[in-house]
């Protein structure tokens, strides 16, 4: 039996990002996306940089992409994180980039470039945040 | 109005760097203002300008206040925190010439270990302690990236695996700047070396990237410069230091915390501020004798020398490994100790340091300078003998 609370912070919302962490809790990786010039952004933002238009709207990635960059927190500890926690830059199929963690694998097998896939953990609050893990396919 | 091309540094003064000053912000500020006045023979009276950087608590007119100054006809106070620690010297310079002030006072004074620790996660609110002047962090706090370290060490990452460098690399850094501490009574590390082998015995604070000693030390303390025009400069008490200075335009993303430019292994900001500044100075890289470079951390010395041109992209670590950071090498660098070795005072006291290079008062003075170079983030300035 697993009662354990999940136990790292929910989501930080703001009144620009809210779509992101909406979609995150039906398990869905929204990016950006400008309904005008359709350009793709990470992080969003009020306004679209190419076109200056503010109807924003989102697109659902597939949820797979590659490792950019990753590191290990070790101090000061995050007791609210799993111990084994790694930070990743992943840069998304869709050609975004976004900060994400990486999990099931050993930390010495992580390499820049490696494929990963999209799941999500439970946070706090009942929200829930896109992860990584090695690709299985 | 007379025209103004020259500006120069009149005066520095600084309290002394610490864990626990004992007193509040404002008299640190305050002490170390009188004391950059007194080695510049002005008065509170004379100060017309005040400018300093995000992070700073303390307000502009608490300080006139406090010291009785007159008229200011001039605020400014530079956005990114401590990557605008030589902006305010961009500032300083554009008002001076501007004739919108003649004497423009420039400082950092903090408690930022014995009041708060600076850049460690505040477990109440999670958010990071004194994390203005940074572009929204949200994005990292909800992966736990709390701290300047880890928001670093994920660009440096892309650095060390693009180029083969290792945190020993960063390593012999350090061992060079302790040796510099080490000789520097003001430094928090004063007679207090370290080895190869002791640093990379020290704990990993962002693995495989940064151990401790790869770090700034929070610290306690203040530090003020004096910047008035060349032809007063020229009357006042001290030989003056001649300045350039720029502030770079980048990209609207702070170094430390940019993650999605194109590419993380360069400092794309700094290398705009570059070309910037030498064309300002109309100078060169070889032109320079002696650099300060911003080190909140081991691997910005690295982004540092290369933007600003001191070695080929990806050769920073063959730089330090061959000696050239020494004070007998091709560019001794952060002749105090750095803000590793001295003190955190977010990069203020690495342009005094340049100015008492140019002065040849340094602890660590290196030989014939001409020009110094100080660098912090996105913003620098050369610093050249009159
Ligand atoms: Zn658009």
């Amino acid at each position: 039996m697993n009662n354990e609370l999940p136990l790292r912070p929910a989501p930080i919302r703001k009144r620009d990002n809210l779509f992101f962490w909406d979609g995150a809790k039906l398990e869905e990786l929204r990016i950006q996306k400008c309904n005008c010039c359709g350009k793709l952004q990470h992080p969003p933002g009020p306004m679209c940089p190419q076109c200056l238009e503010t109807d924003m709207g989102y697109q659902v990635c597939v949820g797979r992409g590659r490792v950019y960059s990753w590191i290990i927190p070790r101090y000061p500890e995050l007791p609210m994180f799993s111990s084994d926690l790694v930070v990743a830059l992943i840069e998304l199929e869709e050609g975004v980039r976004i900060l994400s963690n990486i999990c099931d694998v050993a930390h010495e097998d992580i390499r820049q470039g490696m494929e990963v896939e999209l799941f999500f953990a439970a946070t706090q609050d009942d929200g829930k945040v896109p992860q990584f893990r090695p690709a299985t396919q | 109005m007379k025209a103004i091309n020259d500006v120069a540094v009149a005066g520095i003064g600084q309290t002394e760097f610490s864990k626990n000053s004992g007193r509040s912000e404002l008299q640190l500020a305050a002490e170390c203002v009188k004391s950059a006045l007194q080695d510049a023979g002005l008065t509170p009276a004379d100060v017309d300008g005040l400018v300093t950087y995000t992070i700073d608590n303390n307000e502009e007119v608490d300080l006139a206040r406090t010291m009785g100054m007159k008229d200011i006809n001039y605020f400014s106070r530079m956005p990114f925190g401590g990557a605008g620690a030589v902006g305010t010297i961009a500032q300083a310079c554009t008002a001076i010439r501007a004739g919108m002030a003649e004497v423009v006072v420039v400082w950092r004074a903090m408690n930022e270990r014995s009041e708060y620790r600076f850049g460690q996660l505040d477990a109440t609110s999670g958010m990071t302690v004194g994390g203005g002047g940074t572009s929204d962090m949200s994005w990292a706090f909800d992966m736990g990236a709390f701290t300047p370290m880890a928001w670093q060490a994920l660009n440096a990452m892309v650095y060390m695996e693009r180029f083969g460098v290792t945190n020993a690399d960063f390593g012999r850094l350090i061992v060079q700047q302790r040796k510099y501490a080490a000789s520097n009574p003001n430094a928090y590390f004063y007679q207090r070396p370290v080895t190869l082998e002791d640093h990379q015995a020290s704990r990993w604070i962002i693995e495989p990237v940064l151990r401790k000693f790869d770090c700034c030390q929070e610290s306690d303390g203040g530090v003020a410069v004096v910047l008035t025009s060349l032809e007063r400069a020229r009357d006042l008490k001290q030989p003056p230091v001649k300045v350039v200075a720029s502030h770079g335009g980048g990209n609207g993303s702070q170094i430390a915390t940019n993650h999605y430019a194109a590419d993380l292994s360069i400092a794309s900001e700094s290398l705009v501020t570059a070309r910037n500044l030498y064309a300002m100075a109309d100078l060169t890289p070889a032109d320079i004798q002696v650099a300060e470079i911003y080190d909140a951390y081991s691997c910005s010395v690295f982004y540092g020398l290369e933007a600003f041109g001191f070695c080929d992209l990806g050769e920073a670590s063959d730089f330090v490994r061959d000696g050239h950071l020494a004070i007998d090498g091709k560019l001794p660098t952060n002749t105090h100790g750095g803000l590793i070795g001295e003190a955190y005072i977010h990069g203020l006291n690495s342009f005094t340091e340049g100015v008492r290079q140019v002065r040849k008062t340094a602890v660590n003075q290196v030989a014939n300078v001409e020009n110094a170079i100080v660098t912090s983030g996105w913003s620098a300035a050369i610093l050249s003998k009159v």
